[in-house]
């Protein structure tokens, strides 16, 4: 999957999540929509691209991931 | 079979609660207050005769021939007007009344021509069945003048216009302004020399019809009667089956020939539509017969060899042993499907189930994903439930009706006729559009209130808008809220929109809606006894998309508009059955009835009922599979009904997909654009020619019936119940009412509905939880349907979308539908309403076009980041300075090579509605248009030696 089309989906959903002011819960909620609205190829991808780089992630998107990864 | 007639009561039913008894030729009748004489006779079987009066429009009082007496009452009134009472003794036959209707049959007769034998309404004629009612024995007049060689209007393609027939009853002027709202017939002249006229005394084309087929319906002679059925003769048997064009659903009559369809007429009492139609449904279904179909199915190795018709067992057998072979080689997950909204629920279900269990992945998606996915993500987490809350009906009790990014006079016409009739009887519109659609001051007696004319992409800084209003101004329906929401999200909800930077005079600069006229129509909407909300892909289409519905359920629930009649959440759905696609599984993450695949429950249940593993894993959506296939991990499509090639944004991206995949079967009735592409293809179903359901706007399944034998030889749930035993998951469905049965089992809010109910009560409103329900036309009336109950109020922070205008790209494009053509085109292209529109143009307003140098008729180059394409432009003021607007119904226009691949956050839900772009005269077609050109032409070549080798 072309990473920087994911990069960009991932901070979408972000931005959406981003108006809620307790990160925590806002993380949580990226993540969620990651599980279970993203094919595990898309998942997959994003969790090596946040462990190799991550940069283009917005710092809510990373956090999510990171815990995706854990999930 | 017969042609079971439609009763005629002769004037409108009274939906008065209190009745009156009478009696009527010495039989007492009980009917509803407002009922006329002539309904309530009828309603007891005594037909009085008339010409002027049919039920359904208003009484005219007009032809005479209807009179009754009544005892103590002077004279012979008209039964038609005349309002039933209490005691009351009506005589409908005596002698004096049947000279009276004698005397007029013979005035009407005298300037009629008597060619009633060779007539196209012999044996469907009001004014023959009234001359022999009334037994009409001689004509005694001889008139010097008569109309008798007024000249025939033959300009409309679907029915003629013969005004030496009329007998100037007035029906059709009526049922275009009543039923159909547009007012483009008229009497014109005085006494003798009244008669019917379109526009200004112009031809049917010219005037401001819009072939609904209303007035053809309405009038009683041959005056105003269809070509086909002019050319074919009667139709001798009918069967009530749904359009397949838009999200109404219309129901209407099949009036057949053997296997031919001789007409198809709006079925009164067709729920959604009450015996309206519109120029598709009505008189669009010659596709379905043209020399276009393909009716063999046919293979290739690849897409530049030529096709190979073979039989079906061959093909079905081929298409098995590529997808096993890609997924020996690529992996289980390197293949799915696609459903389209114009299959049936049993196509879409069985569709899914193949996916699920017989490939093993849960790849399938539907063309929701292009329009509605949004609405089903942000109603699902707000209400509960993934649909809208309303019937049709509902609008007809609302005081004030939002139009948000929809055009229902085009995109859902018999709907659109609806709201005209509700906004003729005094309730409120806003408009929320960046264009001027008709409802803002096109249509006669309707004027939009508020036109709200944001810029494109600003949907969601203007929701916010009227809610910080709302707030801020105490506004609130408070009383709901408490009971009906949840308190911690409302709380987090209202601090959030109380915010400065969503109040009107903050949003003003982001919208360009300035802040006094929001903050009026804010006032209005939250200030209503009912208040609706309609909204189409104008607010899906868009990267928030889904906060956009989120933000429109917020102010619902924060204003207290739902729950009954008048009010709700209504998304008005493009195609037949994009409800029905959805309910039925068809999105990647979601088994039917919208229940997560991962959820243990669900997922137990249709693992034992199919017996087969299924993934608890979703999906890959249709962008997402294109981008799969560019990287060789999805390699195999199966594509049912859906044009992905046209429809789909960014469409150099789509064909490299198509183009990089190893097997693509595609089930058309045509070799649309995606089979262009494809290595199968197996020949599908119109929808005359399968039995199932469809589930329309307002979740209201209704009988779709086979009314001539499939062309190819099978239905589309056929076909794919072939495939999927040839890939050895067995199914054995001898009919779709058994896959029906397996829908109810399986899905709790179908648990009651059944083909034998839905034969009875003519259609059914989901959720239908057991035997005993007739379904729900108003959802969460009592409480919301979520796991607590409680509406959730969401947060929904404006975000602008990446796709910005720059000095190279300077215009926002936008798209949308017409009434004449049907989303990608295939079938209404293949028909006459190319008459009203033959080309996509690209309207752009004076300011733009002047300072480009453009008039209308140049041909114009559409250039933005993402390619270039060239159409004809159209100067008008509709669009604003900055904006300019297309449709997408001919495949060569290209609209979507300039699309970008920018979408919603939550679904993928293309943002279509909101593109960068330049435009520039030019003096020939783009790059892409020569090579799609070619390409198509040598496509269309590879079917032809197929079709010639055959």
């Amino acid at each position: 999957m072309k990473i920087e089309t994911l990069i960009k989906m991932a901070n979408n959903i972000g931005e959406f999540f981003n108006a809620e002011s307790n990160k925590e819960i806002a993380a949580d909620g990226v993540k969620k929509h990651l599980q279970r609205s993203w094919d595990p190829r898309m998942r997959k991808a994003i969790i090596a691209y946040n462990q190799e780089d991550g940069s283009g992630l917005s710092d809510l998107v990373k956090v999510a991931v990171s815990q995706l990864e854990q999930a | 079979m017969s042609m079971n007639k439609e009763k005629d009561f002769g004037t409108p039913a009274s939906v008065a609660s209190q009745s009156v008894t009478l009696e009527i030729d010495g039989f007492k009748v009980t009917a509803p207050v407002g009922t006329s004489v002539m309904r309530a006779a009828a309603s007891i079987g005594i037909d009085i005769p008339k010409l002027c009066a049919t039920d359904s429009v208003e009484p005219f009082g007009s032809c005479r021939l209807c009179v009754v007496q009544i005892e103590g009452g002077r004279g012979m009134p008209a039964s038609c007007t005349t309002p039933v009472a209490e005691g009351m003794k009506v005589v409908t036959q005596n002698q004096r009344l049947a000279d009276v209707r004698r005397g007029v049959m013979e005035l009407y007769i005298s300037d009629h021509p008597l060619d009633c034998l060779t007539c196209s309404a012999n044996g469907d004629c009001e004014l023959q069945d009234m001359a022999g009612a009334v037994g009409l024995r001689e004509v005694r007049y001889k008139p010097v003048t008569t109309h008798l060689n007024a000249v025939k209007d033959q300009s409309n393609p679907y029915f003629s216009f013969d005004p030496s027939k009329c007998i100037v009853c007035s029906r059709c002027v009526r049922a275009c302004e009543e039923t159909q709202g547009t007012f483009a017939l008229t009497i014109d002249g005085r006494g003798f020399d009244s008669k019917v006229s379109p526009g200004q005394n112009e031809a049917f084309m010219d005037s401001e019809c819009v072939s609904c087929g209303a007035c053809v319906q309405a009038c009683p002679t041959a005056t105003l009667m269809e070509k086909s059925v002019i050319d074919h003769g009667q139709p001798e048997h009918a069967i009530v089956t749904t359009c397949a064009y838009c999200g109404v659903g219309c129901s209407f009559r099949a009036e057949m020939k053997g296997e031919q369809v001789i007409r198809m007429v709006p079925h009164k009492d067709g729920k959604a539509n009450h015996g309206h139609s519109c120029v598709k449904g009505r008189f669009a279904f010659g596709y379905a017969t043209h020399k276009d179909r393909i009716t063999k199915p046919m293979i290739r190795a690849s897409i530049k060899d030529a096709w190979q018709e073979v039989s079906w067992e061959e093909a079905i057998n081929h298409a098995a042993s590529e997808l096993k072979r890609i997924q020996a080689k690529y992996g289980k997950d390197s293949i799915g499907g696609i459903t389209s909204s114009r299959c049936t629920n049993e196509e879409v279900y069985i569709m899914q189930k193949l996916i699920r269990a017989g490939f093993g992945n849960n790849n399938v998606d539907t063309c929701a994903r292009v329009c509605h996915s949004p609405t089903g993500y942000g109603l699902k987490q707000t209400f509960g439930e993934a649909s809208g809350t309303q019937d049709f009906d509902s609008v007809m009790k609302a005081d004030v009706i939002i139009v948000i990014g929809a055009n229902p006079t085009d995109g859902h016409p018999v709907f659109g006729s609806q709201i005209k009739k509700r906004l003729r009887q005094g309730a409120k519109l806003i408009v929320v559009d960046p264009r001027e659609i008709d409802l803002v001051k096109n249509s006669p007696h309707v004027t939009a209130n508020y036109h709200l004319k944001l810029r494109p992409g600003t949907n969601v800084a203007l929701i916010n808008a009227f809610a910080h209003v709302i707030v801020t101004e105490g506004l609130m329906d408070v009383d709901f809220v408490n009971a009906r929401c949840d308190q911690t999200s409302f709380i987090k909800w209202e601090t959030f929109i109380a915010q400065e930077q969503h109040s009107p005079e903050a949003t003003e600069a982001i919208t360009g809606v300035p802040a006094s006229e929001l903050r009026a129509a804010a006032r209005l909407y939250a200030t209503a006894n009912n208040a609706a909300i309609y909204y189409g892909l104008g607010v899906t289409e868009h990267s928030q998309g889904s906060t956009m519905v989120i933000g429109i359920a917020n102010m619902a629930m924060a204003t207290g508009n739902l729950g009954r009649d008048g009010v709700g959440v209504n998304p008005l759905r493009g195609q037949n059955n994009v409800q029905g696609s959805c309910d039925m599984g068809s999105f990647p993450h979601e088994f039917p009835g919208y229940r997560h695949v991962s959820d243990p429950a669900t997922h137990q249940l249709f693992e034992q009922a199919w017996n087969a593993q299924l993934s608890t894993e979703p999906g890959l959506r249709i962008p997402n599979m294109f981008d799969a296939a560019m990287d060789k991990s999805f390699m195999g499509l199966y594509c049912e009904g859906e044009d992905i090639a046209q429809s789909d944004p960014d469409t150099q991206h789509v064909h490299a997909a198509l183009r990089a995949m190893e097997c693509v079967i595609v089930q058309d009735i045509f070799l649309n654009e995606t089979a262009k592409f494809a290595h199968v293809f197996l020949p599908g179903a119109s929808f005359l020619e399968k039995n199932g359901t469809f589930t329309n706007a307002e979740r209201r399944i209704s009988p779709v019936r086979k009314v001539m034998s499939p062309l190819a030889g099978y239905q589309d749930w056929e076909v794919t119940q072939l495939l999927s035993n040839a890939l050895g998951y067995p199914m054995s469905y001898n009919d779709p009412s058994e896959i029906m049965a397996e829908i109810a089992s399986l899905t709790p809010t179908f648990a009651g509905v059944s083909y034998e109910k839905i034969d009875e009560l003519g259609s059914i409103q989901w959720p239908c939880y057991d035997d005993a329900s007739i379904g729900t036309p108003i959802m969460h009336e009592q409480e919301f349907m979520r796991d607590n109950g409680k509406g959730l109020f969401m947060l929904t922070q404006y975000v602008a979308t990446e796709e910005r205008v720059t000095p190279k790209f300077p215009l926002i494009l936008t798209t949308g539908r017409i009434l004449s053509q049907y989303n990608v085109g295939a079938q209404t292209r293949r028909t006459d309403n190319v008459a009203w529109h033959s080309e996509d143009r690209l309207e752009l307003h004076p300011h733009d076009a002047e300072d480009r140098g453009i008039k209308s008729d140049d041909w114009v180059g559409i250039k933005s980041r993402t390619g270039e394409t060239v159409l004809r432009a159209l100067i008008t003021d509709r669009v604003q300075p900055g904006v300019v607007y297309t449709t997408f119904h001919f495949p060569e226009s290209g609209a979507n090579v300039i699309t970008t691949d920018n979408s919603d956050w939550a679904t993928n839900c293309p943002e279509y509605k909101v593109t960068a772009v330049q435009v520039s005269k030019v003096s020939q077609t783009s790059e892409w248009q020569a090579k799609y050109s070619a390409f198509s032409e040598q496509q269309l070549d590879l079917l032809e030696q197929g079709i010639s080798n055959g």
